[in-house]
């Protein structure tokens, strides 16, 4: 392939000496870094940096009824989230993000152990584990919203089976964020195992053979020897699941619109619905708590940054 | 136990009946008995849904609700599947997220590869700081910037278009990151050579360099397109009309539409479902590369 295009030509050039590096050359290289780097540069300066500035700007002013800022109130927004309201909105987005990463991150972290015990087929197992990935947050959703209807069989079906009350799924302020759990679990645990079968594959081959040797198997070798050289993996989900879980959004409007009585309303649907349901367009607060959001994402990615330098330099 | 293995270890000619885990004995038989029962207990969970929203997809409406609850469809009834069509304009949502998805991903490897061809073959001053405020936008959630981007493209006059769906994501620092990596790889020798031969950078560029680096181009096209296909809050807020909005917000109207009728929704979300599904089918491998990128140094 590499040489399709220059057949005729000798492959090592004649002998003129490679030309030094000239200022001329150098600005000509950097001009067209320029040009190589400006349609992203655009991009990101219309539609990721004047909206940060912007967002800034709106969260500090009030607006009229059509979203139109019409006066400065300082920070009175942020302060408005000290209200039991927001409050509530916070813990429930903490209840949530809690809830979705301690389960998904153990459940994958136990699948790809269990794998590294199978013996034929374990490739064609994982694929079937990562299946989930392709279903979009809505199209999981909507297959949910099936299961938790009183219309439908299954789950229903299978509690009366099991002798257990009916679970009132998405119409009880107690149950409904944990179905929105259950669903975001099980969209986002093929990611898990893929991140996880990765790590196990980049762990050295001598390390098990050598723990094997010394007569570790099974549940001892997965445990003493594998799960401690995952640490950066597992550290790596665990963020990477927590700035997810942050920004989940489809499942709570597709399943319950942020109800019942609001129980299930985070911090993102929150946004959502102060500036684009109902037509409220109050953009003011809810570009303050995009800003609240923001900055618990970016403290998420630099701990995250911090801690992954650290790995990378005494592995 | 331990001095079997070590024995065995030490010998040079493994011979496999005298290896201790092929050994049956009782232990090593519930073990594994115990391994495949756990297996099958977090297996089933995750696969029932999968099976059943194409099972789901051609049952009558009193096999979803029937009594103990069907597995299987009573025939292949296509009542579901007509019924989504003619709910909400699906072909066209389809051609939506067609047009979204494949002007997204083309945008972000056509940006992402100069970029990143600039980042690893040509010097210029602050290179590196360019490159760090790059990976620096990666950290910024797109919700935190929805409602700028939202004044923005209304105040354009394109709410409810396909420009205003894709503007704000034409380019994004991942595609950059990951073929940097890939291009960093590339041999410097072969780049010298065309160099000498004259070859300007964005012939290099084109007729070189992006053949070698498939793989990586089709792990970050396979990344972009299933994240933009399955996009949910920004379709959701910039368009208004049926004819604009995606098959993800199709969905949405199908359950509020048609909240009774779980079949419907059912065969709605298994059209959804069908490229990203042969996607992560056919190319697990590429997928793998493009989400692992980062876990795995």
């Amino acid at each position: 392939m590499t040489t399709g295009p220059a057949t005729d030509r000798p492959v090592v050039s004649p002998p003129s000496p490679r030309p030094p590096r000239t200022r001329a050359r150098s600005g000509r290289d950097a001009l067209l870094a320029w040009g190589f780097l400006g349609p992203s540069v655009v991009v990101f300066a219309l539609f990721l940096v004047y909206p940060l500035g912007r967002t800034v700007y709106l969260s500090m002013h009030g607006n009229d009824i059509i979203g139109r800022p019409n006066r400065f109130v300082g920070l009175s927004h942020f302060a408005e989230m000290a209200s039991p309201e927001y409050v509530q909105v916070l813990v429930t987005t903490l209840l949530f993000t809690v809830g979705v990463v301690l389960p998904g991150v153990a459940g994958a972290l136990v699948i790809v152990l269990l794998l590294e015990g199978v013996l034929r087929g374990q490739k064609f197992l994982r694929g079937a584990f990562a299946l989930p990935f392709a279903f979009s947050v809505a199209s999981a959703s909507v297959i949910f919203a099936v299961f938790y209807s009183p219309g439908n069989s299954v789950l229903n079906g299978i509690l009366y089976r099991l002798g257990l009350d009916q679970v009132p799924w998405l119409t009880s302020q107690e149950m409904a964020l944990w179905s929105i759990v259950i669903t975001t679990v099980w969209m986002n645990l093929g990611y898990g195992v893929l991140v996880l079968a990765a790590g196990i594959g980049s762990i050295p081959k001598e390390i098990n053979e050598a723990a094997r040797i010394d007569g570790a198997t099974g549940p001892r070798l997965a445990w003493d020897v594998t799960v401690p050289m995952l640490g950066p993996q597992l550290f790596f989900l665990i963020v990477i699941s927590t700035i997810n879980a942050l920004q989940s959004f489809g499942q709570i409007h597709i399943l319950t619109g942020g109800g019942p009585v609001g129980s299930t309303t985070t911090l993102v649907y929150s946004v959502y619905q102060d500036a684009f349901a109902y037509g409220t367009s109050d953009f003011g607060r809810a570009s303050a708590q995009a800003l609240v959001l923001l900055l618990v994402v970016l403290v998420c990615t630099v701990v995250q940054f911090g801690v992954i330098e650290r790995k990378v330099h005494y592995s | 136990m331990t001095t079997v293995v070590r024995d065995v270890a030490d010998d040079p000619v493994r011979t496999a009946p005298t290896r201790n885990r092929h050994r049956l004995t009782a232990g090593v038989v519930t073990g594994r008995v115990l391994l495949y029962l756990l297996l099958a207990a977090f297996l089933v969970p995750v696969m029932f849904p999968v099976y059943y929203v194409f099972a789901g997809t051609f049952m009558e409406s009193r096999d979803l609700s029937a009594f103990p609850p069907r597995l299987l469809p009573s025939g292949l009834h296509l009542e579901n599947v007509r019924g989504a069509l003619d709910a909400v304009p699906m072909l066209r949502m389809y051609g939506n997220s067609l047009v979204m998805a494949g002007i997204i991903t083309a945008s972000q490897l056509f940006t992402s590869a100069l970029a990143a061809y600039a980042f690893v073959f040509l010097r210029f001053r602050g290179s590196a700081v360019v490159f760090a405020l790059f990976l620096s936008t990666l950290m910024v959630p797109a919700e935190a910037t929805f409602i700028p981007n939202y004044l923005t493209i209304t105040g354009w006059g394109l709410g409810d278009s396909h420009a205003g769906l894709v503007l704000p994501f034409l380019a994004y620092a991942f595609g950059t990151f990951l073929l940097r990596q890939s291009f960093k790889q590339f041999p410097r020798e072969l780049y010298d050579a065309a160099r000498m031969d004259g070859m300007g950078h964005l012939r290099f560029l084109w007729t070189i360099l992006m053949p070698l680096s498939k793989p990586a181009l089709t792990a970050v096209g396979m990344y972009v397109f299933i994240t933009s296909w399955n996009m949910y809050f920004w379709p959701l807020i910039i368009t208004r009309s049926a004819d604009m909005q995606t098959l993800q917000i199709g969905l949405n109207s199908l359950k509020v539409g048609e909240y009774s009728n779980p079949g419907l929704l059912l065969a709605g979300a298994a059209l959804s479902v069908l490229p990203t599904l042969a996607l992560v089918i056919f190319g697990q491998r590429f997928i793998v590369r493009g989400l692992t990128a980062g876990a795995v140094k």
